[in-house]
């Protein structure tokens, strides 16, 4: 099928509604009206079981001097650091796999496994390793001669750095393969000419692969930013945001209101105020890290 | 070619759609009629085969039974894990698509379902079929403004459990104090044993811990149910004495490490490894202590029990903290309220005499227990309970939802040593106070 068929296609409006349609219904269904409907719940005082009553703005004006869905915001925010600053880590792992060392697509192979298990499932195996008595983690470090290692979850000043462990060695593997993908897809002649030039690996990988990728590596920080404001699964799972909130966070937050205290109208205010949040920090992201020149190879 | 494939993939994709939909109007007439005429009645329990398997199995029994008296009823069955099933009523109840019977707890949990009228009456079973077979009590925890609404199944009492292997290794005996409980605690840890398992990230566990503390300090008077009832304030004396009696405990070391971030299941496992000497919980463990075939017989041998000590020679030690666990509801706006009803009603009657001795737990229907040959401890457990002098509903059962949840952040607060007990009950006085 030639380049003509495809302007044929373009063409023609019904077909272009026909495709974007169901992916349209699908989005309006499923999420443009949950949203204006979770805005309009956190107008109301309701319990989720009877009556609404309509408090206008009160359960928004709450939450703005409410210091634990602040501080549950600040933790989401942490997170959020957390995984930008690991893309780091991950861009390095990938830039080395992708220089054709041995036993690469082996290495590949296990950085994905992460991203393989269900979250409930990572939840679980990291609750064991940090069991505060027959925990990996502090028989290893009572084996090295630690007499009193922490309780990694039941500690309020740790658990939050606590739980950002796996879920950050959650993505790595995706991120990692995102990665992998686009330093695959530099054309080899330019590496070629950089190595007759007399560069290095490391000024190769710096000054040439890295910039080439760089539109890549800004989607991932935005996608990670994004995924950590809203992240809640292996923080429901672990801790359920405690112990007394120090692990808490928005959504997390959010659920607990509308779920164990029965607070809907409330708990749909904020999840409101996450969507609000995260849109303002997206947009701030993306004027942030936005290129004006294209890159061509 | 590109397109006629996309066209293809659209109108399988329309197809499956239309599919999709018929399937779910199917479902909605199977709910109230199907072909034969036969009615279903919708049921959903918490009592997974994994981790209930004895229960699983009664149910189970019973329903077939029913089926087998009422052909024209059959019963829909959905089982979910606690945590999970409390997660779908809710979702359920916000759509109004409650099961036609369903599992709930008491008091403050039921009430926001009674006042959206999601609960249907269950006056008239009580006094027809079910008359006089519950035990005085349990039917008045599920009970809004003198209506019953939901069923008790069980009545528990919450003891804590102990190692006798290891209490005969370091010569201890049961204690009759809180302060013979000091020295025991003092005894194990000074031998590199666990004294007490505590899975506090489920703080209802904790909580227990402190409401007995509370009932020993607080004399005769039920000065913790009289703080949740506005009768009193949770700033008395005793309630904050009871707290400041917590810190004591956990700064003595007498709880496992770490016990914040464990689950309640997790501080079992360690009791049942025998990886700690003490374990206080309900008598819903019972069987695991008694009948579970699954568990190692040399380690039931070895639990034994004993009630919650007095405090500095205050406190009944025949007062307790328990009351019922879960009942049946009957919902209101069900197609098949009859049928729903009437399952109801046969499912307690024949789940008190099995819950006895096919279970292994305690129902909250009366049962004469005479002619039955079952484990001493049960026995004990079962005169324990007939003697109790008072029984204490679970504080996060009694609160609402709302002040519940302060309570719980609370007690890992306390535990934790993250606030003193003085700021523990303003808080809680505070959130009680604005209701």
């Amino acid at each position: 099928m030639g380049l003509c068929d495809m302007n044929k296609v373009m063409s023609n409006k019904w077909i272009i509604f026909l495709y974007t349609f169901p992916a349209l219904l699908l989005i309006v269904v499923l999420i443009v009206i949950p949203l204006i409907l979770s805005g309009y719940f956190g107008l109301m005082d309701w319990d989720g079981i009877g009556a609404m009553e309509f408090i206008g703005l009160n359960n928004y004006i709450a939450a703005l001097q409410d210091s634990k869905f602040w501080e549950s915001t600040l933790h989401s925010f942490l997170l959020a650091l957390f995984s930008a600053i690991s893309l780091i880590g991950y861009l390095a792992v990938a830039l080395i796999l992708a220089s054709k060392i041995k036993g690469a697509n082996l290495l590949r192979k296990i950085y994905l496994i992460p991203m393989l298990l269900s979250s409930v499932a990572i939840a679980q195996l990291w609750i064991k390793i940090y069991n505060p008595s027959n925990g990996m983690l502090n028989s290893i470090l009572m084996w090295f001669g630690i007499d009193n290692p922490p309780a990694w979850l039941a500690d309020p000043s740790i658990v939050l750095y606590a739980i950002f462990i796996p879920i950050i060695w959650q993505y790595a593997g995706f991120y990692i393969l995102i990665y992998y993908a686009a330093l695959k897809n530099i054309p080899e002649s330019l590496i070629e000419a950089a190595k007759i030039d007399g560069a290095t690996p490391l000024q190769i990988a710096l000054k040439i692969k890295v910039p080439l990728i760089m539109n890549v590596f800004k989607v991932t920080i935005v996608l990670s930013i994004v995924g950590s404001l809203k992240y809640f699964d292996l923080i429901y799972v672990m801790t359920s945001g405690g112990p007394n909130g120090a692990s808490e966070v928005m959504a997390s937050y959010m659920y607990k209101l509308a779920f164990s205290s029965y607070n809907f109208g409330y708990g749909s205010a904020i999840g409101f105020l996450l969507l609000i949040i995260t849109l303002i920090v997206t947009v701030i992201i993306q004027k942030l890290t936005a290129s004006k020149d294209e890159i061509q190879y | 070619m590109k397109l006629k494939k996309a066209i293809t993939i659209m109108v399988v994709f329309l197809v499956s759609v239309v599919i999709l939909a018929a399937c779910g109007g199917d479902d909605e007439d199977k709910e109230s009629e199907s072909a034969s005429g036969a009615k279903t009645v919708k049921f959903m329990h918490l009592w997974p085969e994994g981790s209930s398997a004895q229960h699983h199995k009664v149910v189970n029994e019973i329903i077939a039974d029913f089926e087998k008296e009422n052909p024209d009823i059959k019963i829909d069955l959905e089982v979910l894990s606690n945590e999970q099933y409390k997660d779908k009523i809710k979702v359920l109840s916000t759509s109004d698509e409650l099961p036609d019977v369903g599992m709930t707890w008491a008091a403050g949990y039921m009430e926001p379902y009674v006042k959206g009228n999601m609960y249907a009456p269950l006056d008239d079973i009580v006094e027809s079929d079910l008359s006089d077979s519950f035990v005085s009590g349990t039917t008045e925890a599920f009970s809004v403004d003198d209506t019953t609404y939901g069923l008790p199944l069980e009545l528990n009492i919450s003891t804590i459990f102990y190692n006798k292997k290891i209490f005969d290794e370091y010569g201890l005996e049961e204690p009759q104090t809180l302060d013979e409980l000091k020295e025991i605690v003092t005894t194990l840890n000074e031998n590199g044993v666990n004294p007490i398992a505590l899975g506090n990230r489920d703080a209802w566990t904790g909580s227990m811990w402190y409401m007995y503390l509370a009932n020993r300090l607080g004399g005769d008077e039920d000065v913790l149910t009289k703080a949740i009832e506005r009768e009193g304030s949770f700033e008395d004396p005793a309630l904050v004495q009871a707290a400041d009696e917590v810190q004591k405990l956990v700064n003595e070391d007498s709880f496992v490490q770490g016990f914040n971030g464990l689950a309640d299941e997790e501080a079992k496992s360690m009791f049942m490894g025998e990886q700690a000497a003490m374990y206080l919980i309900a008598t819903w463990d019972l069987p695991n202590f008694t009948t579970n075939e699954d568990i190692p017989q040399e380690f039931r041998d070895s639990v034994g029990y004993f009630k919650f000590p007095s405090v500095d020679g205050m406190g009944d030690t025949n007062s307790y903290v328990g009351g019922p666990g879960v009942g049946l509801f009957v919902s209101e706006n069900s197609d098949v309220k009859e049928e729903a009803k009437a399952f109801t009603s046969y499912f307690v009657q024949q789940w008190g005499e099995r819950a006895v001795t096919d279970v292994g737990i305690i129902p909250a229907t009366k049962v004469n227990v005479d002619s039955l040959d079952l484990p001493q401890m049960y026995v004990d457990v079962l005169n324990d309970l007939n003697s109790a002098t008072n029984i204490t509903l679970y504080a996060d059962v009694q609160m609402s939802a709302d002040v519940a949840q302060v309570h719980l952040d609370m007690i890992q607060a306390l535990f934790g040593g993250e606030i003193t007990p003085e700021e523990f009950a303003k808080t809680q006085e505070d959130a009680l106070a604005a209701e």
